[in-house]
């Protein structure tokens, strides 16, 4: 199957209840083992247990920048090739988006107090992050703003393109300015700086929150693509109803 | 496991994580499940997408 029969939503529908199960199940079966391995890793030779918070922390980090760069893809699908499942997948990652978000700037936040003394500071990582978390917020408040989803879809587009300078912003913030956040330890040129019984675990759990994230985005997907046959039904109810 | 002096911070932040995914999957489950039943109510009266089209252009037609 090309990917182009996926443009119809019918497909789709009928492809992710398929796929939808296994993806959960691996889902629960990659967080499983990523607890397992986070359980017995050892502890760091600075920051104490505190580490384990890396392991949902980091994901977390990740998958928020993940789930915008998804946005501006599907924004780039609505407005460039007008692909039908476009701005479904968009307003359907928004809320993700945000959530993986929150817990970033959450568990960041618990991380800091012990570690530096302080639950926050505006300095440009912590900040940029919380500028996106904003931005899910500001393009979710969109998507309820406007009833047509063909002019919210366009409108949410434009939105999630001008905000995807954000996210070279975030990635490179700890290189460009003086911040209290450490600089990246892990996707960087020389190899990753974190020794491998706490790497291990760190990648397993980032997978296995990728993995919930695609569940997560596919369901839905799924659930945007039935709304809007619900309100393309009761459309035609109004039309059909007496008096008209 | 001894999760030494700061403990709270590291359970506290395991808790956050669980309880924000658990709304988010009840959001999505919830929302799925009121949809369906939804399509299944419209489905029930005779209302489908396509059954409907033909219909509603007859009358459209013939007013």
């Amino acid at each position: 199957m090309a990917l182009i029969d996926l443009a119809n939503p019918t497909r789709f529908l009928s492809l992710s209840a398929k796929i939808l199960p296994w993806l959960a199940a691996a889902t629960a079966l990659a967080f499983a083992y990523g607890f397992w391995l986070a359980a017995g890793a050892p502890d760091d030779y600075q920051q104490g247990a505190t580490v384990k918070i890396m392991f949902i922390h980091v994901p977390s980090a990740w998958l928020a920048m993940f789930g915008w760069t998804v946005m501006t893809l599907a924004a780039l699908g609505t407005l460039v090739w007008r692909h039908p499942l476009a701005d479904v997948s968009a307003k359907a990652a928004a809320p993700i988006g945000a959530a993986f978000t929150l817990i970033c700037l959450i568990t960041g936040s618990l991380w800091g107090r012990p570690m530096w003394g302080t639950y926050w500071v505006w300095d440009a990582r912590l900040t940029s992050v919380f500028v996106l978390f904003l931005m899910n917020l500001g393009v979710i408040a969109l998507w309820r703003t406007i009833d047509d989803p063909t002019r919210a879809g366009r409108v949410a587009a434009i939105l999630t393109l001008v905000g995807a300078i954000n996210i070279p912003i975030i990635k490179f913030s700890v290189d460009w300015w003086n911040t209290l956040h450490q600089p990246a330890s892990v996707v960087k040129m020389s190899g990753p700086a974190i020794h491998p019984s706490i790497l291990m675990p760190l990648l397993v759990m980032a997978i296995a929150a990728t993995l919930l994230f695609v569940t997560l985005h596919v369901a839905a997907m799924r659930n945007e693509i039935l709304k809007r046959r619900v309100r393309s039904m009761q459309m035609m109810q109004a039309e059909l109803a007496p008096g008209r | 496991m001894n999760l030494g002096p700061h403990a709270f911070f590291i359970v506290t932040a395991y808790a956050v994580t669980g309880i924000i995914i658990a709304i988010l999957i009840g959001w999505i489950v919830a929302e799925h499940r009121a949809l369906t039943r939804t399509l299944a109510d419209f489905d029930a009266r005779g209302i489908t997408r396509r059954s409907t089209e033909p219909k509603s252009a007859a009358q459209k037609s013939a007013a």
